[in-house]
């Protein structure tokens, strides 16, 4: 077990970044324009990212497996941004964003990050409004915010339901304005299936042209990763359906760590899985817990229709148990008091995997329109999937996987453990400890690529002005493509009889059962042989159709769910090694007498960063271990 | 609800050289809950299990927002639900013993790729031409240094929230990229932020379009009626009043 250094600068915590910032080695502009980037993804983190370092001149590739860079998942984000402008006078501050932060990570996050992240989120703000990102405005012409996710202060900005694709939007228009200068050459429908290391530095990355099926070669002087989460481990989650975990995972096989993977988020109101072929599932903005109160029967033999029971025989769950905060405490609390209900027979619907969210009350007493212009939105989406109308019936709502805040490790640079690599955005682990709070996911995707990465990036690229270009011609790249190679054509000539979606399902299974939103030894235990057992049938029973020489969904997916069996396996491990709860790690040995999570902060305020050995072993565990100078560790409580 | 029995036309193209056409597939006993694409999912199992090569299409969110979703159903873009992408198109809305035809879009700019998988790429390279404002990172003043009424962010927001799907395109007899390109240029014409290249945008973006081929706009307002956004056709008065005004000022 080795300990890593994340490279945090000294000083005060109000001062480091300032500090850092003034004295990082700059890279002159005539030497800006000898270096290339490659940029993966272009999410929030990754296109603002590639069109900052664009406009300060380096050269960038930019790639996405998307049919335009403008569709990445960001786009789907519903609520908001946060940012600590204190716009509404009420005593905002850097602090206090970052306080929130670390408390709702259940204190497992890096505070010299977090304090950054809320210090630059400010300038996130200022740079979406320039760039004419229509946010909401009050009368006056100044912007709106609106209270989120429990925090006793107005902090977050929004554009209607709609908050993550006009950022998106706006940072796809920033990439396209440095694609006409000449400055971003960008391969959309590229996916990115290796990373080529020579000596020991990423130097490059091995693409497949999803259109006409070839392989690809692409050298740079650096290497940054903006390829999202990974909750399509469980199958069904609310992330779009290409959303997938290979690039970070074939850098974690290159020797880049993961860090706590077993940290998944599970958001609470989402509409329920209505049957087998169900491919995904959509959520409901959590907003609607401001004014919705949940319940399920009383009795677990209860068949009539939520009209007939009477209130004197439903139980509002979370009121009972959460008094002081009742409907609205935190989205792993809950989640997990759904699952409560629902796994001991008091869930509602064809499944049971369902609770009602109710607004009857609300609508008495502050009148139909009221709720109308709240949620009209959400409620004709609700009809639009289900065919019930909210107005009149209960929603039918169930938590479903949202957001995975493990990820690449890096340190304060954005680097992961492999130099010359990095990771920005989701699929880094840096700032949202246990839990991530809602409305923060935006804003930690544009910190990292506006105004973190495009400083901190000089620090590694400062020393290669001097190093000859990279040819992809090296062997290192004909080691790396001859692999991938290799996979494609097993894919394409094993005769199996299973397709690549029936082995996700199963994936899914398993990880949801053991691995999910309550885990305990036995399970995981188990998991480890189901994984198992699941990934010899994957590679002996594959069936992928047509050719590896033009478009192939299938083949696609086929490499994604290969990478997801084994970052399952590697999640298992982490929760099973992690005995303790925090935040959304729930292990149901170690809780508190009435049920709620139990940290153990002698033994794991810490991070676990995962090192890969070798296809046999199971990973190496590495440690960073996680100093609390400003805040003082305390028990979450809601009561 | 009933489970229902179907009739498929689907276009299949095996390449973008080949010449395609509709094949007739049937399904049994679907849950009317599901949503057109899991129907589709449901189809290209059964495929699969027969040795046959599966149906390429886009989507990926499969909640309406990212626009990968490019099927003509039954004649209309998305299907017949008004404001509604084909990944919220549930099957609830078919009746039992329906026969439903699904082709790609069809324009000279959107080449067919495969089955209902076409390059939109030229929406794209319109965005590149002046799609956008010109403001470096860390060069913006305060947010609240421009007050914008509420007014006009609501009517940028009403022309921002385009998904880029070209549904607008596909129902468009002159497949003129109109909607699309004028949603953009409202946008940005009704902020302030996006005066000072206002005139240089709103050329350029009419250039390119051309230039890709798209047709002109004969206002039928079939893309209005069509787009799952809900982008109001207005926006291509605006654009055309800019561009004159720009012309006039050149």
């Amino acid at each position: 077990m080795a300990t890593l250094n994340s490279n945090i600068p000294n000083g005060e915590l109000i001062d480091k970044w300032t500090n850092y910032r003034s004295s990082l080695p700059l890279v002159s502009p005539s030497n800006k324009q000898k270096l290339d980037i490659i940029v993966v993804g272009t999410g929030l983190a990754g296109a603002s990212a590639a069109s900052s370092l664009a406009e300060m001149g380096y050269n960038i590739k930019s790639f996405c497996f998307q049919d335009s860079p403008r569709r990445a998942h960001s786009i789907a984000a519903q609520g908001g941004i946060n940012a600590s402008k204190n716009y509404q006078n009420d005593g905002d501050s850097t602090y206090r964003l970052f306080y929130d932060t670390i408390k709702g990570g259940d204190y497992r996050s890096r505070e010299a990050n977090v304090y950054r992240l809320a210090e630059v989120s400010g300038s996130i703000i200022d740079q979406c409004v320039a760039q004419g990102v229509p946010f909401a405005r009050e009368y006056g012409g100044t912007l709106a915010n609106r209270s989120f996710g429990g925090v006793q202060v107005s902090r977050t900005f929004y554009a209607r339901g709609q908050t993550g694709q006009q950022l998106l939007l706006g940072a796809y228009s920033a990439l396209s304005r440095q694609i006409a200068n000449g400055k971003v050459q960008m391969f959309s429908k590229h996916e990115m299936l290796d990373i080529v290391l020579v000596n020991g530095v990423a130097r490059g990355i091995i693409a497949r042209n999803l259109i006409n099926g070839q392989l690809e070669r692409y050298s740079a002087n650096a290497v940054v990763l903006a390829t999202g989460g990974y909750s399509n481990v469980y199958y069904l989650s609310t992330n779009a359906m290409g959303s997938n975990v290979t690039a970070i995972w074939k850098a974690y096989k290159k020797g880049a760590n993961f860090a706590n993977p077993c940290f998944t988020q599970i958001h609470p109101t989402c509409i329920p899985v209505s049957g087998e072929y169900q491919s995904k599932l959509t959520l409901m903005s959590e907003s609607l817990r401001n004014d919705g109160r949940i319940w399920v029967p009383g009795s677990t033999d209860e068949n009539r229709s939520p009209d007939q029971i009477p209130e004197d025989q439903r139980d509002y769950y979370l009121e009972r148990r959460y008094p002081a905060f009742g409907n609205l405490v935190p989205r792993d609390i809950a989640s997990r008091a759904a699952k409560e209900r629902c796994d001991n027979g008091y869930g509602v619907g064809e499944t049971g995997q369902a609770v009602y969210l109710d607004f009857k009350d609300a609508i008495s007493n502050l009148g139909i329109e009221t709720i109308r212009s709240r949620y009209g939105n959400l409620f004709e989406m609700y009809n639009k999937i289900t065919g019930d109308d909210p107005y009149n019936t209960p929603m039918r709502i169930y938590p479903a996987v949202h957001y995975t805040m493990g990820g690449l490790w890096v340190d304060y640079n954005l680097m992961t453990t492999v130099p010359g690599l990095f990771a920005i955005g989701e699929c880094n682990f840096s700032d949202h400890g246990a839990n991530r709070l809602g409305a923060s996911a935006l804003m930690q995707g544009l910190a990292d690529g506006y105004f973190v990465l495009p400083y901190t990036i000089g620090t590694y690229l400062s020393n290669e002005i001097n190093k000859s270009n990279i040819n992809t011609s090296h062997e290192a790249f004909d080691k790396s493509e001859s692999n991938v190679l290799d996979t494609i054509n097993y894919f394409i000539s094993n005769k199996g009889n299973a397709s690549v979606d029936f082995f996700h399902r199963e994936l899914g299974k398993i990880m949801w059962e053991y691995c999910g939103m309550s885990r305990n030894e036995s399970g995981l235990k188990k998991a480890i042989v189901n994984l198992k057992d699941l990934k010899e049938s994957f590679w002996k029973d594959i069936k992928v159709l047509g050719s590896s020489d033009s478009l192939n969904l299938e083949l696609e997916k086929a490499g994604r769910v290969a990478d997801l069996i084994e970052l399952g396996e590697v999640m298992v491990h982490d929760a099973l090694q992690r005995k303790e709860s925090c935040g959304a790690h729930f292990r149901e040995e170690y809780q508190t007498d009435e049920g709620e999570a139990l940290r153990n902060d002698d033994d794991f305020t810490n991070v676990f960063a995962w090192a890969y050995e070798n296809a046999e072993s199971e990973p190496k565990l590495n440690i960073e271990n996680l100093t609390f100078e400003n805040v003082s560790l305390s028990q979450r409580s809601y009561k | 609800m009933n489970k229902l029995n179907i009739t498929l036309k689907i276009w299949r193209q095996f390449s973008p050289e080949d010449d395609g056409e509709l094949v007739e597939y049937n399904l049994n006993n679907l849950n009317p809950h599901m949503s057109f694409l899991e129907m589709l999912d449901v189809l290209n199992e059964k495929l699969i299990s027969e040795n046959n090569d599966p149906i390429a299409f886009e989507h990926d969110c499969r909640e309406g927002i990212c626009g990968s979703c490019s099927m003509m159903i039954n004649g209309e873009p998305h299907g017949p639900l008004k404001g509604t992408t084909a990944c919220q198109l549930h099957m609830f809305h078919f009746e039992d013993e329906d026969t439903i035809t699904v082709e790609p879009w069809r324009a000279n700019s959107f080449p067919i790729v495969k089955d209902l998988v076409v390059d939109r790429s030229a929406f794209d390279r319109i965005i590149q031409s002046g799609g956008y404002i010109s403001v470096n990172t860390g060069s913006a003043p305060d947010g609240n240094a421009i007050p914008i009424s509420r007014s006009d962010a609501t009517e940028a927001f009403d022309s921002a929230a385009c998904i880029g799907c070209g549904a607008c395109v596909a129902v468009c007899k002159n497949s003129s990229a109109s909607l699309f390109v004028s949603a953009k240029i409202s946008q940005l014409s009704v902020l302030p932020q996006g005066a000072p290249e206002k005139n240089e945008r709103v050329i350029s973006m009419v250039n390119k379009m051309d230039e890709e081929g798209f047709g002109h706009c004969s206002n039928t307002g079939a893309c209005e009626a069509q787009c799952p956004k809900g982008i109001s056709i207005n926006n291509i008065k605006h654009m055309n009043s800019e561009y004159l005004k720009a012309k006039l000022k050149k």
